[in-house]
């Protein structure tokens, strides 16, 4: 039986390429610190993101899902974030519906030039997602490997 | 199934003082797809990439994971690396174990745990590559240049040199920009106008370039190679194939009410007007809103004397489409506003100016045809005091929080003019630090002091009181420790300078991106200082963050280096991670084809074959050429027909499985 | 209890808020300041002295008396390091000592002229004493 370790949240960050996966970079090469519950998968821009993806982040076991784009206007593609964000409305209003708690889903807008925000913002969310714990409720037993 | 091979580097001590590398190479070999697994020092030296290369032959690599730094450090180089070895260069995924893990992340437990986890992402992703191949575009063999100051014509004449074609587009009436507003320039003391004038007549007369003086740019579309902009050709009211440049239609003009912004407001100027003697195009403009013409329909009166017909009240507003491959922003700064400065009565005191106030004050082509005098009562000042860091280095929110940089400087230079013109009239300077960083810079603002007289005092001015005609000024003297007030006949503000108001504007047409204070941002600060993020802009100028005429021609020459070397390309590789849509799943719906921000998805009717039928369908077509790869349309697709190559979406969930498990 | 001056400078630091770190040595609260000439030490060298720790001669300066507390400094520093704030607290710390309030009650008849408003004498004990 292996040893159960305090329960540490496990948080999926969707970042766009040419805005906030390089605002990560910049928090990085600023030594910032944040969380290493935060995992970050790089996407060519927000609007990529399907809200398929966060709902089978939080199926497998996610506890919080933060997707990150530019600033609404500075979109690397012009309106890729426009979409993105009427995605992510339509999303939080669905999951509300459904009774998942609104605190496990973000969208935050950060620009490249932003590596103490995007460190703000991850610190705020991992402390966010500890007070509301463990992802009971779309969680699928079926994926939890409890050989982790 | 791949054969992947999974290399882990220390970056010296960057990553390995904080993940356990041999232990991230341990988790891994394990993982599905992984042949061989190793850790090295530097993988990006030649070193490590030989390592790669070897492994590739030894083990039968399909393709490799990196664990290192940012991909967008080194993914160009691990790709190349591929290519070298014989594999495609998309067979190969970036774990980014630096950035975003050991210089983040303090606990060498957590750090390594995360490390193993972005790792087993990449591999994950990895199996699910395929080869892709990326397409290639045309180049228009021409530039734009936004802006037409110093910065502007030297890039375009460097272009135009090289045998390209450029445009020139400037939203004032002539080109020259604020350097044609200056008398001397430092640290020689050259004439402004002397050195600035031939560029301007080359740059009119280069046969490579045209320039669209009085225009703006209204809209940019497409992408680094093939853009289409639409230049507004704003009415001058007047014909420029007609008009000879007589002046006579300025002379004569009633209206005298308007205030001359070459000038900097300090004399007013007629409706119709030149804005300096030597502007080019050598055309005067009407400035409709002063004109009584457009006012009331009276007058007329430069229509009547022009001698060649040449005013054309009806002209209107023209919109000229054109087609470039690169594109250069040149749009130079302006002072700040003092209105959040109150201490300085600058509103308050005619003879509280701004520097570049004064130094058309002292211009022998400016309103008081060089002689200097106080602007009240045009007497000749006796005591002068230059304030320095006027909205610089202010944190407090009234000004900017950079550093101007070339005010230092110029403040040299304007109190060595008016020692050496009016050896009678005493010079004070008061100044927080003295910057001179450049080439005989130092040397330049020591003449001013042991030379010339002039008395520089380090402590700030806390206030400027008009008194009895005069201005007193009371100022902390740091040295002497006692605060002194002088009596002055005209105060000298050196004001902050900050980036032109279209910058913004234009930096959203071109998706190019600012920073907080509307400078434009560079692609790296230290490695690439000309060239946006955005591919196929570049950056020229002051534009891109304060600096002098020196530095501005070098960067100029630099941003025309950059577009020369992408506009002698033959043809542009493009995108390899486009979208694609798979046609027996495409049911027709035109939800990807609207989503689209580059127009690069049509509809096309195509024989599809599907479980043995064959039949005419409405699929979509993706134009590889156009398409930029950002993927909106993968998601509005309701069929899951759309995917975008090398972010495929079994990609992307085999991440998050990966993450997650 | 004897403080160390290093103490009693972060406790100066504490009490007003001030980051004095920030200042940047321009000298313009001193060119703002109405009262530089009847000071002993002036806003420039306090916010420079407090970030030394050099807390003894501030306590004793007439400086902390004759700042008018008009906040000038405050208003025309371009970093927001606010001396007067400075200034205010190391008064506190000199004030709020056993018996050392700067202005007693039996004093007043005596500073008293006709054109002194009740709002000099109000302010004046809300300054000068605990």
């Amino acid at each position: 039986m292996p040893i159960e370790r305090e329960w540490e949240p496990l948080i999926v960050a969707f970042c766009c390429n040419w805005c906030s996966y390089a605002g990560a970079d910049l928090a990085g090469t600023s030594r910032l610190n944040y969380p290493a519950n935060v995992k970050i998968i790089r996407v060519p821009c927000s609007c990529r993101v399907n809200p398929l993806f966060i709902l089978r982040a939080f199926q497998r076991g996610a506890d919080g899902v933060i997707m990150a784009g530019c600033h609404p206007g500075d979109c690397h593609y012009t309106s890729g974030n426009y979409y993105a964000r009427r995605r992510m409305t339509l999303l939080f209003s669905m999951l509300d519906y459904m009774g998942i708690e609104s605190g496990r889903t973000r969208v935050e807008w950060i620009s490249a030039a932003e590596g103490g925000k995007f460190a703000a913002v991850m610190n705020e969310f991992a402390g966010a997602i500890h007070e509301l714990g463990e992802n009971r409720r779309l969680g699928d037993i079926r994926c939890k490997n409890y050989q982790k | 199934m791949q054969r992947i091979g999974v290399f882990v580097c220390w970056c010296g001590s960057n990553i390995a003082a904080t993940v356990d590398v041999a232990a991230v190479v341990e988790a891994v070999r394990g993982e599905p797809g992984v042949v061989c697994a190793a850790d090295y020092q530097y993988m990006c030296s030649e070193g490590g990439q030989s390592a790669i290369r070897k492994a590739i032959e030894e083990y039968g690599l399909s393709g490799f994971v990196v664990c290192s730094c940012s991909p967008r450090m080194h993914e160009a180089t691990f790709r190349k690396t591929a290519a070298k070895a014989g594999l495609n260069p998309y067979m190969v995924e970036i774990a980014n174990i630096r950035e975003q893990c050991s210089w983040i992340h303090k606990d060498r437990q957590y750090a390594t745990e995360k490390a193993i986890i972005l790792t087993r992402a990449a591999v994950a992703k990895l199996n699910l590559n395929t080869p892709l191949v990326a397409g290639e575009s045309d180049v228009i063999k021409r530039a734009l240049v936004i802006g037409g100051g110093i910065a502007g014509i030297q890039t375009a004449l460097d272009i135009a040199d090289a045998g390209y074609e450029v445009d020139i587009v400037e939203k004032s009436p002539t080109i020259g920009g604020k350097m044609a507003m200056l008398d001397k320039t430092f640290p020689t003391l050259d004439c402004a106008a002397c050195i600035l004038t031939p560029k301007m007549v080359d740059a009119a007369s280069h046969d490579n370039i045209k320039l669209y003086t009085y225009s703006e740019v209204d809209e940019v579309s497409g992408f680094v190679g093939n853009f289409t902009v639409k230049i507004k050709q704003k009415a001058r009211s007047v014909n420029k194939d007609l008009c000879t440049g007589c002046g006579v239609c300025a002379e004569k003009c009633p209206s005298k009410k308007a205030r001359s912004e070459f000038d900097q407001g300090l004399r007013n100027r007629g409706a119709i007007y030149i804005p300096f003697a030597q502007a080019i195009p050598n055309v005067p403009v009407i400035d409709r809103d002063a004109c009584i013409h457009f006012k009331t329909g009276k007058c007329g009166l430069c229509a009547k004397v022009c001698g060649a017909g040449a005013v054309d009240f009806g002209q209107r507003d023209e919109i000229v489409t054109r087609q470039y491959g690169a594109i250069v922003v040149a749009t130079g700064f302006r002072p700040i506003a003092l209105d959040r400065l109150g201490e300085y009565q600058y509103a308050q005191c005619a003879d509280v100016v701004t520097s570049l106030e004064f130094e058309r004050l002292c211009n022998a082509a400016g309103p008081t045809k060089g002689k200097l005098v106080r602007p009240s009562n045009h007497e000749h000042p006796k005591t002068i005091v230059f304030v320095q860091c006027v909205g610089s280095r202010d944190t407090s929110g009234c000004g900017k929080e950079y550093c101007s940089k070339i005010c230092c400087m110029y403040t040299a230079k304007h109190a060595m003019l008016v020692r050496e013109k009016y050896p009678d009239t005493q010079v004070y300077v008061l100044y927080i630090d003295v910057r001179t960083p450049g080439k005989n810079f130092d040397e330049f603002y020591r003449r001013a002091v042991e030379e010339y007289g002039v008395h520089y005092i380090k402590g700030m001015v806390g206030k400027v009181a008009e008194k009895n005609g005069r201005l007193s000024v009371q100022a902390s003297d740091l040295i002497a420790n006692t605060q002194m007030t002088l009596e002055a006949d005209m105060v000298v503000l050196a004001a902050a300078i900050e980036p032109d108001p279209t910058a913004r504007s234009i930096g959203t047409m071109l998706t190019a991106s600012m920073d907080t204070n509307d400078f434009f941002t560079e692609a790296h600060p230290k490695l690439r200082p000309v060239e946006s993020p955005t591919a196929g802009v570049f950056l020229s100028g002051v534009c891109q963050g304060p600096k002098d005429i020196p530095e501005t021609v070098a960067q100029a020459g630099a941003a025309a280096s950059k577009v020369i070397g992408l506009l002698s390309k033959e043809k542009l590789v493009g995108n390899a991670c486009v979208a694609g849509s798979g046609e027996t799943l495409c049911n027709g719906c035109s939800a990807c084809e609207n989503v689209c921000p580059y127009g690069a998805i049509e509809y096309v009717i195509r024989e599809v074959s599907d479980h043995g039928k064959r039949e005419l369908r409405r699929v979509a077509q993706v134009n590889e050429a156009i398409c930029q790869g950002c993927g909106a349309c993968t998601v509005a697709c309701p069929s899951g027909a759309m995917d975008l190559k090398g972010f495929t979406n079994l990609q992307i969930l085999a991440e998050v499985d990966a993450i997650c498990r | 209890m004897q403080v160390s001056e290093r103490e009693m400078a972060k406790s100066i630091l504490r009490i007003s808020g001030v980051d004095t770190k920030k200042c940047m040595k321009c000298g313009k609260c001193s060119g703002a300041c109405p009262a530089f000439g009847s000071m002993d030490i002036h806003p420039h060298q306090f916010v420079s002295m407090v970030e030394e720790g050099n807390i003894g001669a501030l306590l004793e300066s007439k400086s902390l008396w004759n700042c008018l507390s008009c906040f000038a400094c405050v208003e025309r520093c371009p970093r927001n390091v606010e001396p007067a704030r400075l200034i205010e607290a190391v008064r506190l710390t000199v004030i709020r000592r056993q018996g050392a309030n700067h202005l007693k009650p039996e004093e007043i008849p005596g500073l008293l002229d006709a054109d002194l408003p009740q709002q000099a004498i109000a302010s004046a004990f809300r300054k000068y004493s605990k």
